[in-house]
């Protein structure tokens, strides 16, 4: 058996204490009942309250959900077709394009998408961050579907044709079904991200539109305010639970012993 | 007939992912390279192609500001010193971490790598602003801090809106990249290896050095990568975190799109990065390479 040093013990347990702790913060001080973020007085909701009234967050919350159904369904089904063609066919192009947004770091594809869309005379808003958000998010669609492809069986697909399913017929009545944890898995994971984007959406909002990582950014700047808390809070609810969801739906997702 | 079908059905697949990322990507990124090589406009933007003498607007200008003026080119060694800092703390955090996780029973593996994966799926703001909250000037840390300076007669320093917040928060921010790696090598290591060490009478630390450490190699340059080339291009959190002396390239970027206007100059620093960023991972992935054919061999 291996002996575990009380060092590697010591160093790991700083390490996950450093990963919760300040998120593990965020969440305690949003019910306390003083404007100052420092110590603890007393438990309240009034933060809540507060966010349910404040019609500026709720506009950006509708933002973000608008955008993130619209990005995550678009990108879906074009991060699934590039999962696909990935899997089957040998391509040079197409892998290119779908990994480099993700290896790049997210500012760059922020200001060229802005100087594209401002020359293009296309007005900045919700329909641009749509349209950059759905181009990030074909990638993490596209790997997930890929994996699930990867541990599934295509002499199915193979056969299907063999009896005579159109390639049509083959996709929708035996690939898909089998790969449909992948997919949802993948739409969920494009929601998350969209919901939570920051650096893309920064460049390519233009001045009126607000989404909520936007509208959080622009309180933070001016003051650190427990109501950031609150939609903080909030925020991690919904996103916990989506990963929860999508877990469940494709294990390879977070397993560490994936197939390569 | 059949091979005619096979082609279409290439196309139809991989057809719309392909022209969407041609539109929204490589197009965009296209246009800032040839943006790169043009002169700013009078009120942001671009000059005109073609000015009123006919003459066309193509030129270095750009380039040779940033080679000339050499506070840029300190923004830039600035961003890679904070990247390279925010890696090795990683390193050191992720080793012992991704070891404990690699040592522990299989049944527990996944929970505990789940934990480590779980913060980064939290908005990124949210986690920035955390450390607003635990380096402010009222909190704990700081009153702490302070207090021990005093005692010593030092004066007191703000811990936030300083590069100890901005490296903090870079380091919380990109630890999974290099757990994930680090992991998903060491979980493949041969017991049987440092077993047999150990019977030559290596001890721990030799069985480390000399077997651990160097399989781990591959696992350790992608961490890198994965935590180096992100953490060059922030800018969100010297943006929030930081004093008037971090800024870092992403913070440069940002002024010359959203506030100076002067894209020309703002898409040759984007370039510039992107480069560095392409070249750095395609160095990580070619010694890992050749690190991981060294293991292979051994």
């Amino acid at each position: 058996m291996l002996r575990r040093s009380p060092w590697l013990w010591a160093t790991a347990l700083f390490a996950y204490a450093f990963l919760y702790v300040p998120l593990l913060i965020v969440v305690v001080y949003s019910f306390n009942d003083s404007r100052l973020n420092a110590e603890w007085v007393g438990f309240t909701l009034d933060w809540y309250r507060k966010l349910a009234a404040d019609d500026d967050m709720l506009a950006a919350a509708g933002n973000s959900l608008l955008i993130a159904v619209t990005a995550s369904a678009v990108s879906t089904v074009l991060g699934t077709m590039a999962g696909v063609a990935m899997h089957r066919y040998k391509l040079t192009v197409l892998p290119v394009l779908v990994l480099t947004p993700i290896a790049i770091p997210e500012i760059l594809m922020g200001v060229s998408l802005l100087i594209f869309f401002v020359l293009l005379n296309f007005t900045l808003g919700l329909v641009s961050v749509a349209l950059a958000h759905i181009a990030f998010c074909i990638g993490f669609v596209a790997i997930v579907v890929r994996a699930r492809l990867a541990g599934m069986d295509e002499t199915l697909t193979e056969a299907a044709r063999d009896c005579g399913a159109s390639p049509a017929n083959a996709f929708r009545y035996v690939t898909l079904p089998l790969i449909m944890p992948g997919v949802i898995a993948g739409a969920l994971m494009a929601f998350t991200l969209s919901i939570d984007d920051f650096v893309i959406t920064f460049f390519t909002a233009g001045a009126g539109t607000v989404t909520l990582p936007l509208q959080i950014y622009s309180m933070i700047k001016i003051a650190v305010t427990p109501e950031v808390n609150a939609v903080s809070t909030l925020l991690m609810l919904l996103t916990l639970l989506l990963i929860v969801v999508a877990a469940k739906l494709s294990p390879t997702l977070l397993r560490s012993d994936r197939e390569t | 007939m059949a091979k005619r079908s096979v082609r279409m059905a290439k196309w139809v697949v991989s057809g719309p992912p392909l022209v969407y990322l041609l539109v929204f990507f490589a197009i965009p990124a296209l246009i800032m390279v040839l943006a790169s090589f043009r002169s700013p406009g009078e009120f942001g933007g671009l000059a005109p192609l073609v000015d009123e003498a006919g003459k066309l607007d193509i030129n270095l200008d750009s380039y040779a500001r940033f080679v000339t003026e050499t506070v840029y080119l300190q923004v830039f060694i600035k961003s890679a010193w904070y990247a390279a800092l925010t890696t090795l703390i990683c390193l050191l955090l992720a080793y012992p971490l991704a070891t404990l996780i690699a040592k522990s029973p299989r049944k527990y593996r996944d929970l505990l790598l789940l934990l480590v994966i779980l913060p980064f799926w939290s908005n990124f703001l949210i986690r920035v602003y955390a450390w607003m909250i635990i380096l402010g000037p009222n909190a704990a840390l700081a009153r702490l801090v302070n207090g021990a300076l005093a005692w010593f007669g030092v004066e007191p320093v703000p811990l936030l809106f300083s590069a100890f917040a901005v490296l903090v928060c870079l380091v919380y921010v990109h630890l999974p990249f290099m757990v994930l790696p680090l992991y998903a090598n060491l979980e493949k290591h041969d017991q049987a290896l440092l077993d047999a060490a150990q019977d030559l009478g290596a001890n721990g630390w030799q069985r480390f050095w000399r077997i651990t450490f160097p399989l781990s190699l591959p696992g350790v340059y992608a961490g890198a990568a994965l935590v180096f080339i992100p953490a060059l291009g922030i800018f969100a959190i010297p943006d929030i975190l930081g004093g008037p002396n971090d800024t870092l390239i992403g913070n440069l970027i940002k002024q010359q799109f959203l506030e100076t206007r002067d894209w020309p100059f703002g898409s040759v620093l984007s370039i510039v990065l992107t480069v560095a960023a392409l070249a750095l991972a395609g160095i990580a992935a070619w010694v890992g390479r050749r690190g991981g054919g060294a293991t292979a061999r051994a």
